[in-house]
């Protein structure tokens, strides 16, 4: 586990740390890009959702020419950290391109730790004999720096996307790795934190990755316990104990292992009520039962809206019982999503149509040709 | 000559009060009250006294109370008064020591010593008087394969599963065991609640087939009333390997209770004890185990779900993992707690462990192993109260059984003489006079006030922990902390102390 010697408070991973939080999302499904300038106005605008302690963004599409390679984030703590991390990355993977991360000093964020970018692939002769899968591969190789290397932790991991993080406000953040300025990509997550306790960390900020997955979460999962257990069953493991971890790997779980859809995964995750199945057409009611019944541990219970983000698209999805606010709106191609009105608003006032979307009732936004 | 040993228990009888209508000599069926004709007054022989309370609750003017006798041997800490008579009784008879209902000595509670979560600020609780709050259970084989049809579909793989309402289940308890008019209570009770009821070893009356479709028949060592009907009957079939009250041995069923029904209904001679062999004489392994199983599925054209009961032992741990590997689709595992109606003392007294550490150790073995989803887990022995279920559940169990808490609602006083067969309230015994006592209609509706009222205190903790599903409670053991308990317990337990940070 990641280890910050400066601070005598517990980190992320070690305590269970609830948090109150904002999120905000747009993507451009004609997949013409934008740079992160919008989605920072968003977020910006829901301020008061934050508290300075955590803030970050997923982009997508933003390394066009790089879009056949893994692109690694990495925050180290030393150059101890950094040459170890390197010497592994240099055993398993072909490194294509490695800089340090262009970042900007921005008032209100300190602390920085030294952030890294690879752009790389797996050695196929190494990823023959594991015997596993591409992404397996990747996934396990990122896991071991996280869990094994003292002081790094791989923070985005997925091909053509990026996650940048860190522990701020999260228009400060944005600023600070030029979002607005460097990157464009068609679509764009971002998450403000409002944790209860003072990690500090960097790589405790959201959103959590794994290959091109992200997920911006706001929420307080009260079945965390019952999620985590069963899904390290299956190899996961929930190091850093937070919600926005087991979400991501449930998903994963489901979409890469089990093959659902991304609407029978909102059945399992977000299931409706019994009574409510029982009202709904015999398929429906065949299928969703059928998905209660086989995945009764990954029903997410309590309160959450996520954002969940994926090469071609973005899905917004809230708890069953809608105990977080969660909008989304339409306009031409451009569809939004935002924990309150005005962080969309606020960079769209014309819309084609603004909705606040059922508890459990998933909205999914793809780009038209991955449709 | 036999040893006297002094009566355990007095009856005080307020003299004033007592209006001499002999309603208490009418209900002891052990003859403690006696009217004396010269003194004109009601005499009672505490010797004879059981403490079952029927005369108690049923004196019209309130007179009668039984206290706890004060005459005493020369104390000593070690040679307490109880061992002394048990060992004068077996001076006496030569015989070994019987017992009924579960083992009643002072070893730690565990469930007592585990603090239930709610919610407050970050995460809002839920309120069930206004938001649904559901606690429907499935129990089976939850490993299905995705799989689909033409149009992508998705077609339902799962193995059978049993439905319950709420997750309390009535334990396995023999007819013959209990009488006809409790069976009818379970049986009537499981119906209306949505729940199962389990006939024990005893077979299955001719009467109640109708209620099969809330039944768990189950299959013993001495296979009492099983057949191909009896099979086709139930919703669920029960292997009994063990029982907590009682963990290496057999059934055990005094031949005073083997009434002609109960002959009829196990297939076996009237008036002679009846005792089920300690192992089943064709498992003598795991893999027998496992062809025991798929008989019955095979029996029953893998239409119904096949629970494997286990007494919670030592290594109960791995003894699940091999039943999960082995076809079973839900196992029951029943803490040294549990009841009886008749066991052999030091047995029910001495051997097993309690139900929530062998469920923790069960449920996390599982887990570890990657195969918790092949099979669904039952918490038995002493489950006392909704707030046991709720701690059960979050310790790993998808649903519990039930068995004392069932017949005090049926009107037994935990007298623990089950196994005399002279249950003055109806329950726990053959014999017609004291089985017309109970009656049917008022105890099943007392089991399904009880269930209900039960299933509205899980709705409020599950809603004060902010949860609406009781899915997600289960294995949720954030939601628990342990308080009094050393390092070692809370490891076996998979629990943090109270005061613990998440």
């Amino acid at each position: 586990m990641f280890k910050n010697n400066r601070s005598s408070s517990p980190l992320e991973g070690e305590v269970r740390i609830p948090s109150g939080c904002a999120v905000s999302a747009i993507i451009d499904r004609s997949g013409k890009t934008m740079t992160g300038e919008k989605i920072i106005r968003s977020i910006a605008t829901m301020h008061d959702r934050s508290n300075g302690l955590g803030g970050g963004f997923a982009g997508y599409g933003i390394y066009p020419d790089y879009k056949d390679y893994y692109a690694f984030h990495l925050f180290y703590n030393d150059f101890q950290s950094r040459k170890e991390t390197e010497d592994f990355l240099n055993k398993h993977f072909e490194i294509v391109y490695s800089s340090e991360m262009k970042t900007r000093k921005t008032k209100g964020i300190g602390n920085v730790p030294i952030i890294y970018r690879y752009f790389l692939f797996p050695l196929s002769k190494k990823l023959n004999n594991s015997l596993m899968d591409e992404e397996q591969y990747v996934v396990k190789c990122v896991n071991r720096i996280n869990a094994e290397i003292d002081g790094a932790f791989v923070f985005s991991s997925g091909k053509n996307m990026g996650i940048f993080k860190g522990v701020g406000f999260p228009e400060d953040i944005g600023k600070f790795y030029l979002l607005d300025e460097e990157y464009k990509g068609y679509a764009w997550t971002a998450h403000g934190r409002y944790p209860t306790n003072t990690p500090g960390w960097w790589g405790g900020a959201h959103p959590f990755g794994l290959l091109d997955y992200s997920v911006v979460h706001n929420g307080e999962i009260s079945s965390y316990d019952a999620n985590r257990r069963y899904i390290e069953m299956f190899g996961y493991k929930c190091t850093l104990q937070t919600d926005t971890e087991v979400i991501t790997y449930i998903i994963d779980y489901l979409i890469r292992v089990k093959k659902l859809t991304l609407q029978e995964i909102a059945k399992v995750i977000s299931a409706s009520f019994w009574s409510t199945i029982e009202e709904k057409s015999d398929r429906e009611k065949r299928e969703e039962t059928f998905l209660r019944k086989a995945f009764p541990s990954l029903l997410i219970n309590g309160p959450f809206s996520i954002v969940f983000g994926f090469n071609g698209g973005i899905m917004a999805l809230n708890d069953r019982l809608k105990l977080r606010s969660m909008v989304c709106a339409e306009k031409g191609d451009k569809a939004y999503i935002s924990s309150e009105e005005c962080g969309i608003r606020v960079i769209e006032p014309e819309l084609d149509r603004i909705f606040s979307p059922a508890g459990g009732q998933p909205v999914i936004y793809k780009l038209k040709e991955a449709e | 000559m036999d040893m006297y040993i002094p009566a355990e228990y007095e009856v005080v009888r307020n003299a004033e009060n007592c209006t001499v209508c002999r309603s208490c000599e009418r209900q002891c069926a052990n003859g403690v009250h006696t009217f004396d004709k010269d003194l004109g007054k009601m005499t009672a022989d505490g010797t004879k006294c059981v403490n079952c309370h029927r005369c108690v609750c049923l004196c019209p003017t309130h007179a009668i109370k039984i206290v706890k006798s004060d005459d005493t041997y020369r104390l000593n800490a070690n040679w307490s008064m109880q061992t002394m008579n048990e060992v004068y009784r077996q001076a006496n008879s030569g015989g070994v020591l019987l017992s009924s209902m579960g083992n009643p000595n002072d070893y730690p509670k565990y469930f007592d010593k585990i603090l239930i979560n709610a919610s407050q600020v970050t995460n809002p609780s839920i309120d069930p008087l206004r938001e649904p709050m559901e606690t429907t259970v499935y129990l089976g084989k939850k490993d299905a394969e995705i799989k689909r049809d033409g149009n992508g579909n998705l077609i339902d793989t799962l193995a059978p599963q049993l439905k319950l309402n709420m997750p309390i289940m009535f334990s396995a308890m023999s007819y013959g065991s209990i009488s006809y008019n409790a069976h009818a209570s379970l049986a009537r009770a499981a119906e209306e609640l949505g729940v199962f009821y389990n006939t024990g070893e005893g077979g299955l009356h001719k009467d109640f087939y109708k209620y099969g479709k809330n039944t768990i028949v189950q299959v013993a060592s001495g296979r009492f009333g099983v057949h191909a009907d009896y099979l086709e009957a139930a919703a669920a079939i029960e292997i009994k390997m063990g029982q907590g009250a009682k963990p290496g041995i057999g059934g055990h069923l005094p031949g005073i209770k083997i009434s002609d029904d109960v002959s009829k209904t196990r297939m076996i001679p009237k008036g002679v004890d009846a005792i089920s062999p300690a192992p089943h004489h064709d498992i003598y392994s795991i893999e027998d185990l496992r062809q025991l199983i798929y008989t019955l599925k095979e029996a029953t054209d893998y239409r119904k779900p096949i629970i494997v009961k286990i007494a919670a032992v030592h290594n109960v741990a791995a003894i699940a993992s091999g039943i999960a590997r082995s076809g079973a689709d839900i196992i029951a595992i029943d803490g040294f707690r549990g009841g009886t109606g008749a066991a052999p003392t030091r047995i029910r007294d001495n051997v097993g462990i309690p139900i929530e550490l062998a469920l923790a150790r069960v449920d996390e073995r599982l887990r570890q192993e990657g195969i918790r989803d092949s099979v669904s887990v039952v918490a038995a022995g002493s489950i006392r109260s909704s707030a046991d279920v709720v701690k059960a559940i979050a310790l790993g169990a998808d649903a519990c059984y039930i068995g004392t808490a069932t017949l005090l609602a049926l009107g037994c006083h935990l007298c623990r003489s089950c196994h005399t067969g002279k249950c003055n309230w109806g329950i726990a015994t053959q014999l017609p006079d004291l089985v017309k006592r109970l009656d049917p209609d008022n105890g099943y509706q007392r089991l399904v006030n009880l269930v209900t009222a039960w299933n509205h205190e899980i709705k409020e903790m599950m809603g004060g922990m902010g949860l609406n599903s009781i899915e997600a409670l289960r294995g949720n053991r954030l939601m628990l902390r342990g308080v009094g308990l050393n390092e070692t317990e809370l490891k076996v337990l998979g629990l943090l102390h109270a005061g613990e940070d998440m």
